[in-house]
């Protein structure tokens, strides 16, 4: 009966940790999105009151919509993030496939290589990147920063995916092969398929950086019209800095998207992490 | 005599697109980087001067001072988030990974979230909170009774790159978090269960049985801040821009490249000692990849289950 009694005390203690950190993670958010809400004199005078009819007011949002090109932005990051993945996941599966399907010489050294770019990342580079961008005319344009992002996400993607295909039952593809598959079909007909839930992990753990990343965007593709969402809203902020609404309606705005694809996907990203890819 | 075997271009065919793009875009721009660290413009030509930048970076006054302060306050940065964010990270872990524990998925969604957003929301959400003006963070600590210890802390040199770090690290722990609770969840029942047979049971458990079989996971929790603290660049570039103030106090090795190659206000930029930095960072984290898989991964046991 006493350990019961402390079991319970344990857990009312580990809900009380939990619930304060909750609180600590999720309340600049919170701060945030309500004050977004607000008139200028109510931000000020009451920073943590939800909004009233009486303080309620959209003109941040107004500003935000009038003045910043964010619908295209929003458009430059969605584009430059789908055909990101699209191609992470593409080549990223083909080769992790021919790593782990086939025996050849300099299999393990092929995989090695393309590992290092999990440890070294490719920032360093950059100076060569920016160099190669503008011989290519590639500067300010999405194709530069799909360029970048697709080579930046393939060692983690070949690692992770990899480490699955090894786990397909090789007697499906003997069966395909005895059928008369050829090797193309067996990959995209039957492999693709039973690595769908290891796809969606790495798409998540992909698409994050991508989507958040500051630095190539300011580097390669600065310019109005190939502006990131990111970028876009760093450079908006910095520009209103005193207009608290808009700040506030943008910071608002830039959070949302992500928030929806992460509780979209955070079933998706636990399960991928739990299933053992570190261990 | 056997036939040879045919050549299997379907190999070649699978490899080919992710091989070129990975070489291509980062493998050699990373050597043509630490290349043209080996340059510099000599009368406006660009000529070989060897090791001439890093004697620059190391031996002029003002570049060498800018580097150690760079490398120097980097450090700092990353002890703080070894110090403050690995062992919460395991903490929040242990207490979600306890069984029977309800509303677990909330909390790990939850705490999960800040991770996901971007460097330009997080530096921006504090610097409004802890600003003087607005007045969240005073207000606060008022309402405890605690006025008195509030301070601007990004505006003052000596609590602005810890206050930074401390941002960083509310961001980042769910990562350690994540990573330390599938480790926890992947010991089996049959070693728990023979631990409390023994009588092992709440925090000795923790510390005898779970801990020794996590500490691979914490390993490479550990390399992955290091690579990541010393490739930082956003946060500190969102919240204190390009200059990294208040007077360089939270510049870092990230920031220091960004303005070296860019320039910045009067300064020109310079792509040769951009790459020599760049080198210098990429020797720095190679160095501690190295120490890692070389002396610690080799020594840590592992349990096969």
């Amino acid at each position: 009966m006493s350990q019961a009694r402390t079991s319970t005390r344990r857990t009312i203690a580990a809900h009380a940790v939990l619930i304060t950190y909750t609180l600590i993670a999720l309340f600049p958010v919170f701060v945030v999105v309500i004050n977004s809400f607000k008139s200028r004199k109510a931000i000020f005078s009451e920073p943590l009151a939800l909004p009233s009819a009486s303080t309620f007011d959209a003109v941040g949002y107004r500003t935000v919509l009038e003045q910043g090109d964010f619908l295209l932005y929003f458009q430059n990051s969605l584009t430059v993030t789908v055909a990101s993945l699209f191609f992470v996941l593409l080549f990223g599966a083909m080769a992790a496939f021919a790593l782990s399907e086939y025996r050849f010489r300099g299999n393990l050294l092929m995989g090695l290589y393309l590992a290092l770019g999990i440890m070294i990342p490719i920032r360093l580079g950059t100076v060569a990147i920016l160099q190669m961008m503008v011989a290519g005319g590639l500067v300010n344009t999405l194709t530069a920063l799909i360029l970048v992002y697709t080579a930046q996400g393939l060692p983690l993607a070949v690692f992770i995916l990899s480490e699955f295909m090894r786990g397909v039952s090789d007697d499906l593809k003997s069966a395909g092969r005895i059928d008369g598959l050829s090797e193309y079909r067996i990959f995209f007909t039957l492999v693709l398929p039973l690595i769908r839930p290891a796809m969606a992990t790495v798409a998540v753990f992909t698409m994050i950086p991508i989507w958040n990343d500051l630095w190539f965007p300011l580097i390669l593709a600065p310019a109005e019209s190939s502006k990131t969402v990111t970028l876009g809203s760093q450079v908006f902020i910095g520009q209103f800095v005193t207009n608290w609404n808009a700040v506030l309606a943008a910071l608002s705005l830039a959070i949302l998207p992500v928030l929806v694809l992460y509780l979209a996907f955070s079933r998706q990203l636990i399960r991928g992490i739990t299933a053992g890819a570190v261990k | 005599m056997a036939e040879r075997k045919p050549i299997r271009w379907h190999i070649a065919v699978f490899l080919a697109p992710a091989v070129a793009v990975y070489t291509a875009i980062m493998i050699v721009p990373l050597f043509a980087t630490l290349n043209l660290s080996l340059f510099n413009l000599v009368d406006g030509v660009k000529s070989f001067v060897g090791l001439d930048n890093f004697r620059t970076l190391f031996g002029d006054p003002r570049w060498s001072a800018s580097f150690w302060n760079a490398l120097g306050n980097n450090a700092w940065f990353f002890v703080v988030h070894m110090l403050v964010q690995n062992p919460i990270g395991v903490a929040l872990a242990a207490l979600l990974s306890s069984p029977r524990l309800r509303m677990a998925a909330f909390y790990r969604t939850a705490i999960f979230i800040p991770t996901i957003l971007s460097f330009v929301i997080v530096g921006f959400v504090w610097k409004l909170i802890l600003s003087p003006i607005w007045g969240i963070a005073p207000g606060m600590l008022d309402a405890v009774g605690l006025k008195a210890l509030f301070a601007p802390w990004l505006g003052k040199e000596a609590y602005a790159l810890t206050t930074l770090a401390l941002i960083s690290v509310w961001q980042f722990v769910g990562i350690p978090m994540m990573l330390i609770y599938a480790a926890l969840l992947s010991i089996p029942d049959e070693v728990l269960e023979a631990a409390e047979m023994d009588g092992v049971t709440g925090a000795s458990q923790f510390w005898k049985i779970k801990l020794p079989l996590i500490l691979p996971s914490i390993g490479i929790i550990s390399i992955l801040t290091f690579v990541g603290n010393f490739n930082a660049f956003d946060l500190i570039y969102v919240s204190q821009g390009a200059l990294a103030g208040p007077n360089y106090a939270t510049d870092i090795l990230g920031t220091f490249l960004y303005r070296t190659f860019f320039g910045f206000q009067l300064q020109l930029g310079d792509p040769h000692m951009g790459a020599s930095i760049a080198t210098a960072m990429f020797l720095i984290i190679l160095a501690g990849v190295s120490v890692y898989l070389f002396a610690i991964q080799t020594r840590l046991r592992r349990y096969q289950f």
